[in-house]
Formats: C-alpha cells, structure tokens, sequence
C-alpha cells in the first residue's frame, strides 16, 4: 500500500507545483498518539472550556454560552471541512505567502492512504480542525452575556475563515512567517494570540455588559468553572504535546514544559493574590493555571521543563497584571478575561520562545546559526502582523455585522437574560 | 394563639428542631432565606472584581402555638441557636388570627 501511494505521490508531484515534506512514511505509533490527542484537544472545548466558561457567566446566560460553544464547534467543523483546511494546509500557488489554495476543499482527495508527514492526512485535518474549533470558542468569552445568537454565529463563521485561517496558514501552512522561521509550537500566534485580540476588539465594539462596573456579576458556579480548567489542563496534554506531530522525545519534553507551566502560573497568580488581597482564590488559581499554559503553548516543544516553569511564572504574573489594567483601569468589559488571560500569556510566550530555546538557557536551541536576537525579531514581526491583521478584520467585521444583524440583544433582553430570551431555555429549575 | 417566627443562622437549624421537640413542638416550617442586621455583609473577589455582597443566607423557623407555649419556644429558640457572635438572628413573636387544617378542615386550636 505505501508503494502504491510513492508512485503516486511521485506521479502528483510531477505535475503539481506541491511541495513534498521530506519523505512520508506512515507510522503507527505517531497516528496512535494524535488519534488521542485530537480527542483531548476536542475534548478542552467540549465540555472543558463550556463548562469554564459556562460556570464564571450569571444564572441566566449559563446556557447560551453551552451553546455557542457546541453551535462554534459544529460550524467550525463544517467549514474546516469545506474551506479552512484546504486554505490554511495546501499550497496556494503565487497567493501561497498570504493563504493557501483550493485543492483540498471537502477533503477532496483525502483517502485512508493519504498521508501528512507520518500521519494519515485524515487524522492530521481532524487534530488541526480541533484546534480551529477552540479558538473562536475562546472568543465567546469577550462578548459573553450580551451578543445576539445570530451575530455570533455570522462572526464565528466568517472570523474563522478570514482571521484563523490566514494567520494559520503564515504560520503552519508553509506562509510567510514559515518562511520567515517563526517559532509557534503548539498556536501561541495561531490560537491564543488571535482569540485574545479577537475578543478585546468583540468587547470594545460590543460595549460594556449593563451595569458594568458597578453592578455585581459574580460567576454563578466556581465547581463548574473548576472542573472545566481541570479539564483544559488535561486536555492541554494533547494540544502541546500532540503539536509535535509524533509519538517521540518533543512530544514528551513539550507534555513536561506544559506542565509545569500550568503548575507556576497556578501557584504565581495564587500568591500574589494572597499578598495583594489577603486571601488566595480558586478563580485566581485556575486563571493563573490557564494563563501558564496559553504562555508556554508556542514554546512548549522548544523549551525545557525549566524554561516551562518560568514562562508559567512570567504568564501568572503578566497576565494578572493585564487583567487588572483591562477591568480596573480601562474598564473594557473583555467579560471572562480572554484578552489579558490569552492575548497577553500568547504574546509573552511568542516572544520568550526566542529566548528560552537557546541552548544555553535549556532549550532545544534555535535552527543553525541563528541567534536569539535575530529570532525575537522574527517572533515581534509574527507577533504585531497577527494582531494587527486579526484587530483589523475583527473590527469590521463586527462593525458591518453590527450594520446588517445588529450585534447586541436589547437593554430588556439582557436583563432578561439570553438563556430565555435566545433559547427559551433556563440552566436550572428550582 | 401565636406565630412564632425566628432568624437563624443555617447551621444552628438542627439545634434549634431538637430543642423545640424536646419541649413538644411538634411542627414547623423552615424557609432558606437572605438577610442582614448588624452582620452587615462580606465582600467577594473574583479576578480582583470586588463586589459586596449585603445579604448572607439565613433560615427562618416558623412555629405557630398556642398562647401558654410562647415563652418556653422562645427560650428554647434562644438558647439552641446562639453562638455569642453577631448574626445569631432574631426571634418575633405575633398574634395569630386563625388556623385551619386543610386535610380535616379543624381550626383554631384544634388544628395546631
């Protein structure tokens, strides 16, 4: 059967302009391992991130912020299908440093001996597909408690294609910061970096939830938001360690930095809650957790277990910073904390990636004969087009969705709240 | 006849049913409730959002009795459910106009 796909794959090359990665080779032990790790990482969204998410909202929108995440998870997939895979994944000819080609659209050609590397094609497409799924589910968090469900939607669909998939595609998909040498593991620009900046820009442009920053809105349940992070937290084993794309040594290093990323930022944004307010928190543990994680994701195979430790410390610590300067001091309403918790933890990892793989700080070293300096430069480039890129085109889009659908329910609805409003559900009867 | 209504703080709700049973109460309706007196609130932080949360979950007991029993279910009422500390509650005492068994359509003191 490989003989068969070689003298294929040689056949197609022949007439295609598609680069051939190295040699393809299949290899069971790699399919096995990412076989798993697409399920944790679907498996971070559903029920992990709902049930975060879901938790930290007021009793009366615990369920339409379920619902965006299974509604995003469900069109995301269909659309991965249609176009993101094809666009972010294949060559696009002259287009091929900004977005990638057609040829790949409804897996068009995709067949069991398709291979990706030492992957079937069609596992590789599902373990990309569950990361495009997470990211606009991340988004939810900004516009929480106050976006129409349509809206949502439209803006889910269309950010997907026009802001996930390009920067995807610049990064992983043989685009221009490929080509440039960018470092982004696992999506620290990809994933965090893009949802975090999504959802700032959803807040500013959306307006602040009624009553904020005055009226309380407690989350409702701190048992569902903590079992959720505990489910990112595993979960995050397959996003990280499942981006080395093989069952080997990086995975496990990339597994190890992770974790102990999630450990320091869990136990830094605890202390100095401790100090600051006199008391350590649950939510500050569990925000400090996923704040270590979003930091260590771009450079969590290319760092050690000692340069994860620390990128969890700079992650707690930055990111509790930014989300007191983005409630306290700017009073945007980013509602569940994406911007500083995401955005921030994305860009600080992006760019400490350049420092801590340098061998000599414990990484896995940066490509011959490149120096640290030269490979931060790359990072800050990757780092200010991605958010200058997704900031743009979120903005309009939500402005000329704002135009067509109208973004936010009414004043009566939201008080109302969206879960009877939109859905004509409640969470709980009692 | 009187209804007896007492403020309590949740945890002392089992003190307070054995001491009224010891002295022959039998009945009585208990209604999770939120309040404040001198207890004032506490403040929560979420994130470093603080908000001050002014009512604390508290319970109410309400036993309706003949006149004779008043004094001895207050003092039951007192003593099993004060702690010493501020928030313990409070107990009102009310006339009680009539009460009617729906199951056997008995009133009055009949019906307690």
């Amino acid at each position: 059967m490989k003989k068969t796909y070689k003298k294929w794959l040689i056949a197609s090359t022949a007439v295609l302009p598609v680069p051939v990665w190295g040699e393809d080779r299949f290899n069971g032990a790699d399919t096995a391992w990412i076989l798993a790790s697409t399920a944790l990482v679907l498996f971070m969204t559903l029920p992990g991130l709902a049930l975060f998410y879901g938790g930290l909202v007021r009793v009366k929108n615990v369920l339409s912020v379920l619902m965006q995440c299974f509604v995003i998870a469900g069109a995301v997939s269909l659309l991965w299908l249609a176009l993101g895979y094809s666009l972010a994944f294949t060559h696009g000819g002259e287009l091929n440093p900004l977005i990638g080609g057609f040829s790949k659209v409804f897996a068009k050609g995709i067949g069991p001996d398709s291979l990706s590397g030492s992957l079937p094609e069609s596992v590789f497409l599902m373990f990309q597909m569950t990361f495009a799924i997470i990211t606009p589910a991340l988004i939810v968090g900004g516009f929480a408690e106050r976006m129409r469900f349509s809206a949502m939607l439209c803006f889910s669909a269309l950010w997907l294609l026009l802001v996930y998939v390009p920067i995807c595609h610049w990064v992983w998909g043989g685009g221009w910061l490929s080509d440039l040498g960018v470092m982004d593991f696992a999506g620290g620009i990809v994933v965090h970096i893009t949802c975090g900046v999504a959802a700032l820009v959803a807040a500013v442009v959306l307006g602040v939830r009624r009553g904020f920053p005055d009226v309380p809105m407690p989350p409702h349940n701190m048992t569902m938001t903590v079992s959720g992070a505990g489910m990112l937290w595993v979960g995050w084993y397959g996003f990280n360690g499942g981006s080395a794309l093989a069952a080997d040594g990086a995975a496990g290093m990339a597994i190890l930095a992770t974790h102990l990323a999630a450990s320091a930022g869990a136990l830094t944004w605890m202390f100095i809650e401790w100090i600051r307010f006199g008391k350590p928190s649950v939510l500050g543990v569990v925000t400090g957790m996923v704040a270590g994680l979003g930091t260590i994701t771009p450079a969590s195979g290319y760092v050690g277990p000692v340069g994860g430790m620390v990128l969890g410390v700079l992650g707690g610590g930055i990111c509790f910073t930014a989300t007191q300067v983005i409630k306290r001091v700017l009073k945007i309403d980013d509602s569940l904390d994406v911007f500083p918790v995401h955005g921030i933890g994305g860009i600080l990892g992006s760019l400490m990636t350049g420092v801590l793989a340098a061998k000599s700080l414990g990484g896995l070293g940066l490509a011959a004969g490149v120096t640290v300096s030269h490979q931060v430069g790359v990072q800050a480039v990757a780092v200010i087009s991605a958010v200058a890129w997704c900031a743009m085109v979120s903005f309009l889009l939500l402005k000329s969705l704002d135009a067509v659908l109208g973004l936010r329910v009414s004043r009566d609805e939201e008080t109302e709240g969206l879960d009877i409003v939109l859905h004509e559900e409640k969470g709980y009867h009692w | 006849m009187k209804l007896i209504t007492a403020i309590i703080k949740p945890f002392k709700l089992d003190d307070v049913r054995e001491a009224l049973s010891d002295i022959g109460i039998a009945g009585m309706t208990v209604t999770e409730v939120k309040g404040y007196g001198r207890q004032k609130g506490h403040t929560e932080l979420y994130r470093g959002a603080e908000y001050v949360v002014d009512f604390l979950p508290k319970v109410k007991v309400e036993v309706a009795v003949a006149e004779g029993f008043v004094e001895r279910v207050v003092e039951a009422i007192v003593k099993s459910a004060r702690t010493g500390k501020i928030g313990d509650g409070k107990v009102f005492v009310s006339p009680l106009e009539q009460v009617v068994r729906i199951r056997t359509g008995e009133s009055g003191m009949d019906a307690l």
